[in-house]
Formats: structure tokens, C-alpha cells, sequence
């Protein structure tokens, strides 16, 4: 760990998000629905110095764990995150986020004429494409979505 | 192969299963010509569901279905079916999987053949899902082409009109992908291949594209022509210049070489002047009546 993340305390239990692209850290906490009526006590590193990308964000969040579908929805904003979980300050488990083949239920169709997006007894469907660029395309109407449209459309 | 399968995309259809078609399309035309009845589809009934008005495609389907000595069952508007009372896709589809044994489905929406097929274990048959696909208009496209030029591979496809609405040319964009086929895709920006499509075909692909169909009708083996719709266009006037700048007329057709084609999907109503209709060149009708025996094979692999 570098000295600038170092001015982020550590915690006890909870888990930590790093190597988020530099400022994303803001769109990761929506992701994790975290607003002004959060309770957690939470540190944010936005464009701190990292020997491994430049700069990045990090994200320390106590007494949180992560459910799947966040950690997916994390992939697609922050497909470099790597996540830790916390247990008596140390590191019990690290893992890097991983996009997933197939991406259901986080996403909403950027296509307004997509049957999906109607009342429909369907989730948000797609497939991952390509990792870099990020591209994915709806397994209903088979539109493809670039990393900016699938950011606008995170449900 | 095709058996019980579900064609929605065109990516559906493997290039065994198309070569399949192109063979079993053939074996109908002969049916078709020498006026024997076939009752391989005795027994058997399609629904058909148009949420959207359709002529050819339709009647087609249905010609196809009764040729084979099957029976058809319909719903023409969706204002008059359970649609307007409020059912989901999903609903209706489950229910007409009791009534019939292959469903044919158009509809406005992008994906809503593809969430019909989720429903059912019944094969789904897309005549149309929005600007989406048009499967069976690729195929009977791509079979034209062969019947007309004898192959497919090496020739050069110019695509004009409105590339960015005309579901009928992103499918068929996607099929010709597959063969070894130049293509020339023509269409004013407002009207040009949206970028979703462009993704999707091969970096190797020979695709160009330009604004002037007169650069390239020299090498065009086939020049696929597509309604331009003037709802599309905010300016009238603009409309007006785009329409007049890729009519096709016979000096057009005096400019393309001697064996070559226009094809349309039809309906036409200004993008090509009648006068062309009766040069040996005009293919679109004989296109047209391709619908039948292609969708014929198509359903009897299906149901076979």
C-alpha cells in the first residue's frame, strides 16, 4: 500500500474498494445506494497517488459487505476494482471484481423501443462483448451499449 | 437442424441450416411451378400475430403455411386483441402455445420476438420486432441474390435509402457479413447505419460508406433499395433533396453493369420511378415472390 492511501485510516470490519478509475468513487457509493442518510462511517480517497494506475479512488466502508449484483454493477464502472474484506483490521479475503458473462437485472436497456423496457415479466438482459472498451449487447433487441450509456443506465 | 428451433435473429440460422433452406426453397419453387399440392404440414396450425400493419410478409406466411397443407390462425390488430386490454407479450404467447404449434410474430418493439420465445417451448418465427430483425426477408434476400447471380461470395452489394430505421437492411448488412461480399452502404448522415449495427459486423468486413450512390454504381452487383419515410425528416425540404438525390431511374440503371440487380423490400413509393419495372434488371418482384417457397422451407424445417 502506498503512503497517500495510508492517509486513509484503516478499519476494522468492513470492506474496502480500491483501484476505482480516479473519480468514479462518487458513482460507486450511488451504485451502493450509500446517501446523506448513511450510518456506516466511511473514508473516500478520490485521485489518490497509486504506483499501479496513476491515480485511483478508494472506497473504506465499515461493517458493509457487498452483495453480487453490486459487485457486478461495481465491474462495469470499475472493472479494475479490487475488493477486500476487513475482519479485526486485517485482510481476510481480496478479490478483483469481474465483469460477468452475462449481465442480468443491473442494467436497464438504453433502447426505448426495447420490449424490455415495457411491462413485461423480464429482467434487463445482456452479454458482455468485450471488456476494453466496455461493450455489451441487450439479449432481447441485441443493441449494443458503450461504457457511457451503460453508466446512465445502472437501475 | 432448424427442427423446433426459434428463428428471431439471423444469427439464429447457422450457414449449414441456411444452405438447407436455399435447397429445400428450391425443391418448393419446383412444388409451386408444377401445382402439385403438399400436405407436409397437415395437421399442423400457425398463429400468426401482426402487431403492426404488414402485407407481403403476412400474406406471404400464410400462403406458405396453406401450400404446405397446414392451417393459420390470426390475430390482425393488436387494438382488437388482448393487447388492448392491458396483457403482457409474455401472457399472450403462453396462451397461443396451446393453439398452435409454430408462432409468427411482428410487433414494434426491439426484442419483443426474442421475450415471445422465452414464454414458449413453441418455435417463434420474427416477421418483424421494431427497427430490429426481419429474418426471413434476410433469407429470401440472400436467396434472390444467389438464384439471380448464381453466388453470393465476391459480389458487391450497395445498400441505399434509410440504413438507420430499415430493419430489413440491418439484418441483411449482418448476413452478407458472413459471405464473402463487399458492401457499399449509401444514406445521407441523417439516414446512415446507426453505430450499434456498424459493432456488431467483422473488423475484415469490406464495408464502405459514402453519400454518393453514382461513385459506386459502376461496381455494384446488386443495388438494394429501401423506402426512405418522410416522417423521418423534420424538413420537408430536406426530404425532398434526399429523395431526389437516390431516385432510381433508368439513367441509373444504364450506369450499372449489364449483369446486375435492384432489389427493394417493398413496398416502394418514390425511391424507384416505374419506368425501371420493366428493365430485365428490376428483380424486386421476382424478390417478392421468393417470400413464399423460402418461408415454406423455413417452416417445414422448423415443424419437419
Amino acid at each position: 500500500m502506498d503512503e497517500q492511501t495510508l492517509k486513509i485510516s484503516k478499519i476494522k470490519d468492513g470492506t474496502v474498494i480500491d483501484h476505482i478509475p480516479p473519480g468514479k468513487a462518487l458513482r460507486v457509493l450511488s451504485i451502493l445506494r450509500i446517501d446523506d442518510h448513511v450510518e456506516n462511517s466511511i473514508s473516500i480517497g478520490i485521485r489518490v497517488t497509486s504506483r499501479r494506475l496513476g491515480t485511483k479512488d478508494v472506497i473504506k466502508i465499515e461493517n458493509r459487505d457487498l452483495e453480487k449484483f453490486e459487485v457486478d454493477k461495481i465491474s462495469l464502472i470499475a472493472p479494475d476494482a479490487t475488493i477486500s474484506i476487513v475482519s479485526n483490521y486485517e485482510i481476510i479475503e481480496k478479490f478483483p471484481v469481474e465483469l460477468p458473462q452475462r449481465i442480468l437485472g443491473i442494467v436497464k436497456c438504453s433502447n426505448a423501443n426495447c420490449i424490455t423496457n415495457m411491462k413485461e415479466p423480464v429482467q434487463g438482459e445482456f452479454s458482455l462483448l468485450s471488456k476494453k472498451p466496455l461493450l455489451i449487447r441487450c439479449n432481447f433487441c441485441e443493441r449494443t451499449m458503450n461504457e457511457r450509456e451503460i453508466t446512465a443506465s445502472l437501475i | 437442424m432448424l427442427r423446433n428451433k426459434s428463428v428471431v435473429s439471423i444469427n439464429d440460422i447457422g450457414d449449414d441450416e441456411l444452405s438447407e433452406i436455399f435447397k429445400t426453397a428450391g425443391d418448393m419453387e419446383k412444388v409451386l411451378r408444377s401445382g402439385r399440392s403438399l400436405e407436409l404440414m397437415k395437421g399442423k396450425i400457425m398463429a400468426t400475430f401482426f402487431y403492426e400493419p404488414s402485407t407481403r410478409t403476412r400474406l406471404s406466411f400464410e400462403s406458405a403455411m396453406q401450400r404446405l397443407g397446414g392451417s393459420v390462425i390470426s390475430v390482425s390488430e393488436a387494438k382488437s386483441s388482448s393487447v388492448a386490454k392491458g396483457e403482457t407479450l409474455a401472457d399472450t404467447v403462453r396462451m397461443a402455445e396451446g393453439y398452435s404449434d409454430i408462432i409468427v410474430i411482428r410487433h414494434p418493439m426491439e426484442g419483443a420476438a426474442r421475450l415471445a420465445s422465452r414464454f414458449t417451448s413453441k418455435p417463434i418465427v420474427n416477421a418483424g420486432d421494431g427497427s430490429g430483425q426481419h429474418p426471413t426477408q434476410t433469407v429470401l434476400d440472400l436467396y434472390t441474390i444467389r438464384k439471380e447471380l448464381g453466388e453470393i461470395s465476391g459480389k458487391t452489394i450497395t445498400v441505399v435509402g434509410d440504413l438507420r430505421y430499415g430493419r430489413t437492411v440491418h439484418s441483411l448488412v449482418m448476413a452478407l457479413s458472413r459471405f464473402n461480399a463487399k458492401v457499399n452502404l449509401v444514406a445521407p448522415p441523417i439516414l446512415k447505419m446507426p453505430d450499434h449495427v456498424v459493432s456488431m459486423l467483422p473488423a475484415d468486413f469490406h464495408l464502405n460508406m459514402t453519400e454518393n450512390l453514382s461513385d459506386v454504381l459502376p461496381e455494384t452487383d446488386v443495388l438494394y433499395v429501401t423506402r426512405i419515410q418522410k416522417e423521418r425528416f423534420s424538413d420537408p425540404n430536406e426530404y425532398q433533396s434526399v429523395i431526389g438525390s437516390y431516385k432510381i431511374n433508368l439513367e441509373t440503371v444504364e450506369a450499372m453493369k449489364e449483369k446486375s440487380i435492384i432489389m427493394h423490400p417493398l413496398p416502394r413509393v418514390d425511391e424507384i420511378s416505374p419506368d425501371v419495372d420493366s428493365s430485365p434488371k428490376a428483380a424486386y418482384f421476382r424478390q417478392a415472390n421468393n417470400g413464399v417457397p423460402v418461408r415454406m422451407a423455413i417452416i417445414s424445417l422448423i415443424l419437419g
